[in-house]
């Protein structure tokens, strides 16, 4: 696992039957492009978040690819329609293997 | 008619440029006021009415950052920091919490303070100085680099916990010889391009410096987050870039010029709050 990784979703608690919330999340993560060379000349292998989803209810809402640009610690804000009390899920895929995970349960009131 | 009509779209074309919106009041998570704009302490009532924070000069994007934890990156460090915070290190098997407990209740006020006359050491001392005094002779563990990511995180966590509270320095006491020799400094013309801090900072904060708009350079927000660099800025970090950029060799990050100058240049925002990490282009 790479280091200092730290999954962080802002999600509100409650929300209206209909209504659009919007959700934050942000992964710390060094997002090593594996373009850059350390002082003695070796390349740098890439280590990157090259997957996020997000699933409510156990259905896919978002579902993103990551290249190697995107700059360290990757902030997704999207939005989401909420019909009824929802479990998120978010997962974030690391090239070294690890998965990383978060849940948030937006109530109906 | 048409003049008024020009007007319009003129302040049309103003709301929507990348200038800060003056009256705009720095509010974080909604609840947490900040000052970014008071009266000039007295010992600047020669010079200028009132201080503002670098907030005030950034774009309506970057102030938005500063006001939502979750959209401040500097977050991220404070949380790494509180890591460290609470983990044993070097020769003596103790934390920054061994001794000074929980960061919430020992720290709160001590960045508003910061620099500060150690009576003990009979020098001003820095924030930095004193988590490197700590580091070295508390827990016996290697001392942080003075503007390495570890100490500005350390501060980020710091600041934090004085977050709101007005910046206030004693100039006075045996404070008062390094003050001058920051005062000093502070106008002291240096370089290839012959500028001094005053020549942008007091003199023409508010105008621009080809793309960039000039602050008053308050130190109240750091550490500071610098889209630029996507990380925690030192004070003595940025002092360093701003000499080099009058084309002059530079001070020593951590050296007494710039513990003088922090001194100074922090007693110029006496009155504002303390901002740290602060989000900045």
């Amino acid at each position: 696992m790479a280091d200092n990784v730290k999954p962080r979703v802002k999600a509100p608690k409650k929300a209206a039957a209909g209504e659009i919330i919007v959700l934050k999340t942000l992964i710390s993560h060094a997002m090593e492009s594996g373009q850059r060379k350390d002082s003695d000349g070796n390349k740098i292998p890439r280590s990157i978040i090259n997957r996020f989803t997000c699933d409510i209810n156990g259905k896919n809402a978002v579902d993103v690819t990551l290249e190697a640009a995107i700059s360290t610690n990757p902030y997704f804000e999207f939005s989401a329609k909420i019909e009824e009390a929802s479990e998120l899920k978010f997962t974030w895929y690391d090239d070294d293997g690890s998965v990383y995970e978060d849940s948030k349960s937006v109530a109906i009131g | 008619m048409k003049i008024k009509a020009l007007t319009a779209i003129a302040a049309i074309m103003f709301a929507g440029s990348v200038y800060a919106d003056e009256n705009a009041e720095l509010v974080v998570n909604g609840d947490l006021e900040i000052v970014t704009k008071t009266a000039a302490p007295a010992h600047l009532s020669d010079v200028m009415d009132e201080v503002m924070s670098g907030w005030r000069f950034r774009s309506e994007g970057t102030q938005a950052m500063q006001m939502d934890d979750f959209d401040n990156p500097g977050m991220i460090f404070v949380d790494q920091a509180m890591d460290a915070w609470n983990t044993a290190e070097g020769s003596e098997g103790k934390s920054c919490a061994s001794c000074h407990g929980d960061a919430e209740d020992s720290m709160a006020g001590v960045r508003a303070v910061y620099p500060k006359w150690n009576e003990a050491a009979g020098e001003v001392r820095t924030l930095a100085m004193q988590v490197n005094d700590c580091r070295e002779n508390k827990m016996g563990a290697e001392k942080y680099g003075y503007t390495s990511d570890q100490m500005a995180a350390m501060e980020a966590m710091l600041s934090v916990q004085s977050r709101g509270l007005p910046v206030n320095v004693a100039i006075d006491g045996p404070a008062a010889a390094t003050w001058e020799q920051g005062k000093e400094l502070y106008y002291t013309r240096t370089g290839q391009l012959d500028l001094s801090c005053a020549s942008c900072h007091e003199d023409n904060y508010g105008n621009m410096i080809r793309a960039d708009h000039l602050s008053q350079g308050q130190i109240n927000g750091f550490p500071a987050y610098r889209l630029k660099n996507a990380k925690l800025n030192t004070v003595h970090a940025r002092f360093k870039g701003c000499v080099r950029d009058t084309r002059a060799e530079t001070f020593k990050p951590g050296g007494a010029e710039f513990v003088a100058l922090e001194l100074y240049v922090a007693s110029r925002g006496n009155g504002l709050s303390v901002e740290g990490p602060s989000v900045r282009n």
